[in-house]
């Protein structure tokens, strides 16, 4: 895992040198074509998790992203209208982590999307108290992320 | 064409600044200005700096600085929110009158400062508060 990621910025670094000019399209260009290289090389190896693990990150990157944009326009559209139209509340989030790096991703990813801020954790780490601006019902917002963000970084991370 | 990459995300940064500052003055309670104002502000600066690593594309120090200070304050930000909003809630900052459930009403325990997670627990402890201070004034 730790191994084929450093073979792998090593091969993107190479690929740097060889180009000549310090830049970072170059360096993400090199990454790619190393990815493809060590996937070509370790098609036979028992341990794959890495090449299953980098596409997800892209991939839980740009899900974060559109999430971050959405929930903005929503809140800029509340700030900007006379009307609330919110509810807010303070929600009870049952987690099941298995280290504390877990519940500290988890607990940052869930406080930058707008709308969401967490309040605490409990001493021994099975609950979150979240405060939600748009409350519709408390089982659909713990679903909603149980199945979207929650599902997502832990996949990564396990 | 990267003039017009640039002016877009610099309008959007400004204008998400620009509905937080709002915000704080519209907002009705302490926990929605904070949900509003920190959310905001990180994606205005963070697109900010987006726009300077943009500007300025042969200069890989300026790109690694921007990739750092956006690194940094997405790890920081949430952190002292989160701090914020512990202490608010913790001193008994009111909540606005349209909130819908407060799960953690009762759950702290005042004297240790620990947090329960188990809401039948934080009751039983609560009780026994009660009946120990009911037995130091008999």
């Amino acid at each position: 895992m730790i191994k084929l990621f450093l073979m792998n910025l090593l091969l993107s670094f190479i690929w740097v040198a060889l180009r000549g000019s310090l830049s970072y399209s170059d360096f993400i260009f090199g990454y790619l074509l190393g990815f493809g290289i060590l996937w070509i090389m370790n098609r036979h190896e028992d341990d794959r998790r890495y090449f299953y693990r980098v596409p997800k990150i892209i991939g839980f990157f740009f899900f974060f992203l559109w999430e971050l944009l959405k929930a903005n326009v929503q809140v800029a559209y509340d700030v900007i209208t006379p009307k609330y139209f919110f509810k807010p509340g303070i929600v009870r989030y049952p987690v099941n982590p298995q280290t504390d790096f877990e519940v500290n991703m988890l607990s940052t990813f869930i406080s930058l999307t707008p709308g969401t801020l967490i309040i605490d954790v409990s001493d021994d780490k099975k609950a979150i108290y979240i405060h939600v601006m748009y409350l519709r019902s408390e089982e659909h917002f713990i679903n909603s992320i149980k199945t979207g963000v929650e599902r997502r970084l832990f996949e990564i991370l396990r | 064409m990267i003039n017009i990459i640039l002016a877009i995300l610099s309008t959007v940064g400004a204008l998400s600044i620009l509905f937080a500052s709002i915000g704080v003055l519209r907002m009705p309670d302490f926990f929605l200005r904070l949900s509003v104002t920190v959310k905001a502000s990180t994606l205005g600066v963070g697109l900010f700096l987006i726009c300077a690593a943009i500007m300025f594309p042969d200069d890989v120090s300026v790109t690694t600085k921007a990739i750092a200070i956006i690194f940094f304050l997405i790890l920081t930000s949430p952190i002292s929110a989160h701090m914020i909003g512990k202490a608010a809630y913790f001193i008994g900052t009111p909540l606005w009158k349209g909130t819908v459930v407060d799960r953690l009403q009762g759950m702290y325990n005042k004297e240790t400062h620990c947090l329960e997670s188990d809401p039948k627990r934080a009751n039983l402890a609560e009780e026994e508060q009660i009946a120990d201070s009911e037995k130091e004034t008999e």
